[in-house]
C-alpha cells in the first residue's frame, strides 16, 4: 500500500473560496506592511553595524549580572540574550551580547572588546568567547543597497524568464506570489523580531526560487491543458491543472519540509534564524502558487487563440507539450 | 522504446563514478588534510619522518582534493580593511616640494623668493615674492609633470598647476590618483600578504575587494585582534631632521615644518621637517639585534640610493640631531656623531626584545603604503565551528533518512530509485565542491539539506506523470516513456528559475551566502542529472531485466 498524500483523482475547486483565500492574503500582505513600518525589523549588525560577541560558560548565564558589567564601560545601546538549544551540552550556557556601533569607528576596536571581554571574566572566569563579529556602519550601509538590489534583481529576472517562456499573465501571476511570499516573510519577522540579517536574505532568494519552482509547474500544466482543451473555460483549466499536479506540489513540500524541520531541530542555533525563514516561506510559497499565482492569471484572463500561434521553435524543450 | 544507447549509458556512469570518487577524500577529512599539508611542505623541499608518515595516510594514486571549510566551520579570523588611498597624495606632494623649491630658486631673478604656504594635505601651494614672474615659474613648475604610469591613464601628466596671482598651486591629476591608487592597493596587498605568511598560518586568503578594499581571511587565527596586530601598523619608518625640541604639542611651527611626539618619553615633543632624509622604503634589511650597552635594538641597511642619501645628510650635518619616526612618533633622536657612509645603522630605544623582533619583521616586510581602518571583522572561534559541522552532520542525515523512506513509502521500487540517484546527488555535490576548490559554509550545509529536500522534486514531477499516463498510454514502457518527455518542460523551467536566484545569490553575497547560493546552485544541477540521467537509466535496466507487464508507481 502507498502513501498517498492526496488521493488519485481530485478534484478540488481551488476558486471556490477565492474571496476568502485571496482576501486573505491581501489583508495578511497589508498587516505584514503594517507590521514592517509600526515595528521594524530586528536588523543584525550586517545591516545596522555594531559588534555581537557569542559567550559560552559552563555556569549558568546571569544576564542582569553580564548587563550590570558591560554596562559601566558606557559603549551605548547594550543588548544581551541567553540562547538555548537542543544541541548545547547540559553544561553549556551561551549568550549573544550585542552592541551598538561605536561613534568614530568603523570595526570596534581590540582595546574596547578587551575591555568587554575582562568585565565578563569578572564575572564568570568561564567565560569563553567563540565568536565576536563586528560591522562598521560604512560596510552594514553598502550591505542594505546590496541586499535590496538583490532580492528585486531575483525577481525581475525570473518574471522576464517567465514571460518569455509563457504569457505576460503568468509572468505577472508569478510576480504578485513571489512578492506575497517575501512580504508575508518580512511581516512574520517583523512581528517575532527575529533577527534580520545577511543570512536571511539568503533564505528570501531561496524563498523566492523555491516559491517560482512551483508556481511553474503549475502553470506548465496550465500551458499544457490549455493546448488540450480549447474550448473549456479558463478557471476550469486552471482548476484541472492544480488537481493535477497537486500530488507532486505536496509530495515536493513535504520531503523538503521534512528535510528542512530536521534542520531546524537538530541546525543549531546559528542557523536557525535562516532555516526558520526557508521553513515559514516554502510554507507560503506553497500556499502562493495555488492560491495566489493562479487567481491573478484569471483575472488577467489569457489569449486562447492558439490556431494563429506559430509553433516556437529552436528550443528543445518546448516542443515537447506542443 | 525504452532504451538509452551504450555510449551514453557508459558516459552517465562514468560521471557517476568520478563524481564519487572525486568525493571520497572527504569522508577521511583529517588524513587527507595531513596527508596534502605533508606533500606541499615535501615538495617545497623540507622533508622529514614525520612529513613521510603524514604523507603516507592517504595513498597518492587517489582524489585528494578535498572541500575548502569556510571560517564558519573550521574558525579563524575574517577582516575587511580599507586602504586609505589619499594618505599617499600627501606624500606625493611631501616629495615633490624639495623639487619644485629647487627649480624655483634656480631662477630667482625671475621669481623672486619661494616660500611654501599652509595647504590642505593632498596639494602644495607655494608663493613667489616676485609675482611678475607667475608666468614663469608656472612654466618651470609644469616642466616638473611626468606622464602617468599606467595603461588607461597613459598620455596625460601627473600634476595639474594653476597659478593665483603669486601663489602656484601643486595637485595630482585624476589619472595620476587613478594610478596611484591603484599601485597603493596592489602594494597594501603584497605587505599585507608577507606579513601574514611571515605568521605563518595556513591557506590564509586574501583578495582585493572593489576600489580600496581587501579581504583578509586566515583560518587557525585565533582572533581577529591577533590578526590586526599581524596587519594592522603602518611601520612607516622615517629619518628627519630636528629643527627643536619642545613641550607643547601646539608649538607653532612653520608649514615646512611638524610636530611629533616622543614615543617613550610622555610630553616630550620634537619640531622636524616634513620633508625626510630617508624613508622606510629605501631599506634592504632589518634585524633584531643589541646596541653597545646591551640593550635590545633593530639594525637595519639602505639600499644604494638611501645609504648615499643618508651619507650625504650625515656628513654635512655633523653634530645636529635628527629623528627616527615610525608611524608618527618619534622612536628616538641621536645627534650625528660623524659621517656615516656604509649605508646601516642601529635604531636604539627602550624595546623589549620582543618588541625589536616585531619592528625588524615589519621592516623588512615593507611598510604599508597608506593606513588600513577596519571596516568589519569577524572571529569564529573553532570549537563554535566543530559544533556546526556536528549539527550539520546530523540535521543532514536525519533528513536524507526521512525523505528516503517517505520516497520509498510514497513511490516503492521507483522510490528506491530515486533514493539510489539522492545519494548519488550528495556524493556528486561534494566531488564538485572538491574538484572547484570551492567553499563550504554553515549556510552551505542548510544548501546541502535544502537539496535533498528539493532534488527528488524532479523525480517526483516524472513518477506523478508516469501515474497519470499509465492511465491512458499504451503499456507500461510507453507510460514511463512518456513520463519523462512530458515532465521535462516543466523540471527545466522550474530549476533554471531557481538556477538564477543561485546565480544572483553568488554574486550578491560574500562569505556564508556565497558558500549557500555555491551548494544550492551546484545541488540544482546534479539533481537535474540525477533525477534525468541515473534514475531513468536505473528504470531501464530494470525494465530490461524484468519486463514487467503492469507496474505500480
Amino acid at each position: 500500500m502507498r502513501l498517498r498524500l492526496v488521493p488519485d483523482n481530485t478534484n478540488i475547486n481551488f476558486f471556490g473560496y477565492a474571496k476568502a483565500t485571496f482576501g486573505g492574503s491581501v489583508i495578511l500582505l497589508v498587516a505584514s506592511v503594517v507590521l514592517f513600518f509600526a515595528m521594524g525589523l530586528n536588523f543584525g549588525i550586517d545591516f545596522k553595524g555594531g559588534t555581537t560577541i557569542r559567550t559560552d560558560s559552563t555556569s549558568a548565564v546571569d544576564v542582569g549580572a553580564y548587563r550590570a558589567a558591560v554596562t559601566p564601560l558606557g559603549l551605548g545601546d547594550v543588548t544581551i540574550t541567553e540562547v538555548f538549544d537542543p544541541t548545547f551540552a547540559d553544561d553549556q550556557h551561551v549568550a549573544m551580547i550585542r552592541i551598538q556601533a561605536q561613534e568614530g569607528q568603523e570595526s570596534v576596536t581590540a582595546e574596547t572588546i578587551g575591555r568587554i571581554e575582562a568585565a565578563l571574566l569578572a564575572v564568570d572566569p568561564t567565560i569563553t568567547f567563540p565568536s565576536v563579529e563586528s560591522v562598521g556602519p560604512k560596510v552594514s550601509g553598502e550591505l542594505i543597497q546590496k541586499a535590496i538590489l538583490a532580492v528585486t534583481g531575483a525577481i525581475v529576472a525570473i518574471v522576464i524568464y517567465i514571460w518569455l517562456r509563457f504569457e505576460w499573465q503568468f509572468a505577472l501571476g508569478a510576480v504578485v506570489a513571489l512578492v506575497h511570499d517575501v512580504g508575508l516573510t518580512i511581516g512574520l519577522f517583523s512581528l517575532l523580531q527575529i533577527k534580520f540579517d545577511l543570512a536571511i536574505i539568503a533564505a528570501l532568494l531561496t524563498i523566492v526560487g523555491y516559491s517560482i519552482n512551483d508556481t511553474v509547474v503549475v502553470f506548465d500544466r496550465a500551458r499544457e491543458n490549455l493546448i488540450k482543451y480549447k474550448v473549456m473555460p479558463l478557471i476550469d483549466v486552471l482548476n484541472l491543472s492544480a488537481n493535477e499536479t497537486l500530488s507532486r506540489t505536496l509530495m515536493t513540500s513535504g520531503t523538503t519540509l521534512i528535510a528542512l524541520i530536521a534542520l531546524l531541530v537538530l541546525g543549531g542555533d546559528v542557523i536557525r534564524g535562516f532555516v526558520f525563514a526557508i521553513t515559514w516561506g516554502i510554507i507560503v510559497g506553497t500556499y502562493s502558487s495555488i492560491y495566489i499565482a493562479k487567481n491573478v492569471v484569471l483575472m488577467l484572463g489569457v489569449k486562447r487563440d492558439w490556431s494563429k500561434e506559430k509553433k516556437p521553435t529552436g528550443n528543445q524543450f518546448m516542443d515537447i507539450d506542443a | 522504446m525504452l532504451h538509452i544507447s551504450p555510449f551514453r549509458q557508459v558516459l552517465i556512469v562514468l560521471t557517476c563514478l568520478v563524481g564519487l570518487a572525486l568525493a571520497v577524500p572527504n569522508l577521511s577529512y583529517d588524513r587527507v588534510e595531513r596527508h596534502n599539508d605533508a606533500v606541499a611542505a615535501i615538495e617545497s623541499g623540507r622533508s622529514n619522518e614525520a612529513l613521510e608518515a603524514d604523507a603516507a595516510l592517504w595513498p597518492s594514486f587517489l582524489p585528494s582534493g578535498l572541500v575548502n571549510l569556510g571560517l564558519d566551520l573550521r574558525g579563524g579570523a575574517h577582516l575587511l580593511a580599507e586602504v586609505q588611498v589619499a594618505d599617499v597624495y600627501a606624500a606625493t606632494m611631501e616629495g615633490m616640494w624639495p623639487d619644485v623649491r629647487d627649480v624655483l630658486a634656480a631662477q630667482r631673478d625671475t621669481v623672486g623668493f619661494v616660500t611654501r604656504e599652509e595647504s590642505e594635505p593632498d596639494v602644495l601651494k607655494v608663493k613667489i615674492s616676485n609675482p611678475e614672474g607667475a608666468e614663469q615659474a608656472l612654466e618651470l613648475v609644469r616642466g616638473l609633470a611626468r606622464p602617468v604610469a599606467s595603461l588607461t591613464g597613459a598620455g596625460s601628466s601627473n600634476i595639474v598647476v594653476e597659478a593665483d596671482g603669486p601663489v602656484l598651486t601643486i595637485a595630482l591629476s585624476e589619472a595620476e590618483m587613478a594610478a596611484t591608487d591603484e599601485r597603493t592597493l596592489q602594494q597594501a596587498l603584497e605587505i599585507i600578504r608577507r606579513r601574514i605568511d611571515a605568521a605563518g598560518t595556513r591557506e590564509p586568503s586574501i583578495q582585493r575587494q572593489g576600489a580600496d578594499r581587501i579581504l583578509i581571511q586566515v583560518p587557525g587565527a585565533k582572533s581577529a585582534q591577533e590578526l590586526k596586530g599581524w596587519i594592522g601598523t603602518t611601520a612607516q619608518l622615517t629619518f628627519q631632521p630636528v629643527v627643536s625640541r619642545t613641550s607643547d604639542a601646539n608649538a607653532p611651527v612653520a608649514a615646512t615644518n611638524e610636530v611629533l611626539p616622543s614615543l617613550d618619553q610622555p610630553g616630550t615633543y620634537y619640531v622636524l621637517e616634513k620633508t625626510p632624509v630617508v624613508t622606510g622604503e629605501e631599506l634592504v634589511d632589518a634585524q633584531p639585534s643589541f646596541d653597545q650597552n646591551g640593550r635590545p635594538a633593530v639594525s637595519f641597511r639602505f639600499n644604494p640610493t638611501g645609504a648615499r642619501k643618508f651619507g650625504d645628510y650625515t656628513a654635512e650635518n655633523v653634530g645636529a640631531p635628527f629623528a627616527i619616526v615610525l608611524d608618527d612618533e618619534v622612536i628616538s633622536a641621536p645627534t650625528i656623531q660623524s659621517h656615516i657612509p656604509g649605508g646601516s645603522g642601529i635604531i636604539t630605544g627602550s624595546f623589549s626584545v620582543e618588541e625589536s623582533t616585531n619592528l625588524a619583521v615589519l621592516l623588512r616586510a615593507g611598510a604599508l603604503p597608506a593606513e588600513l581602518v577596519f571596516l568589519e571583522e569577524r572571529t569564529i572561534g573553532p570549537e563554535l565551528g566543530q559544533d556546526s559541522i556536528d549539527a550539520g552532520q546530523m540535521a543532514a542525515l536525519v533528513g536524507m533518512i526521512a525523505v528516503v523512506v517517505f520516497m520509498v513509502l510514497s513511490y516503492g521500487l521507483f522510490g528506491v530509485f530515486a533514493n539510489i540517484a539522492l545519494t548519488i546527488n550528495v556524493g556528486l555535490i561534494f566531488g564538485v565542491l572538491s574538484l572547484i576548490g570551492a567553499t563550504l559554509t554553515l549556510p552551505g550545509i542548510a544548501g546541502i539539506v535544502l537539496t535533498i529536500g528539493m532534488a527528488v522534486d524532479a523525480n517526483v514531477l516524472v513518477f506523478e506523470r508516469i501515474r497519470e499516463e499509465l492511465k491512458t498510454a499504451k503499456g507500461p514502457a510507453r507510460a514511463i516513456e512518456l513520463g519523462y518527455e512530458r515532465a521535462l518542460s516543466a523540471i527545466m523551467d522550474a530549476n533554471i528559475t531557481t538556477l538564477m536566484t543561485a546565480a544572483i545569490l553568488w554574486l550578491v553575497g560574500s562569505g556564508p551566502v556565497r558558500g549557500f547560493a555555491t551548494t544550492l546552485g551546484l545541488g540544482i544541477l546534479t539533481s537535474v542529472f540525477t533525477a534525468i540521467f541515473v534514475t531513468r537509466l536505473l528504470i531501464v535496466w530494470w525494465f530490461q531485466r524484468r519486463r514487467p507487464k503492469t507496474i505500480e508507481v
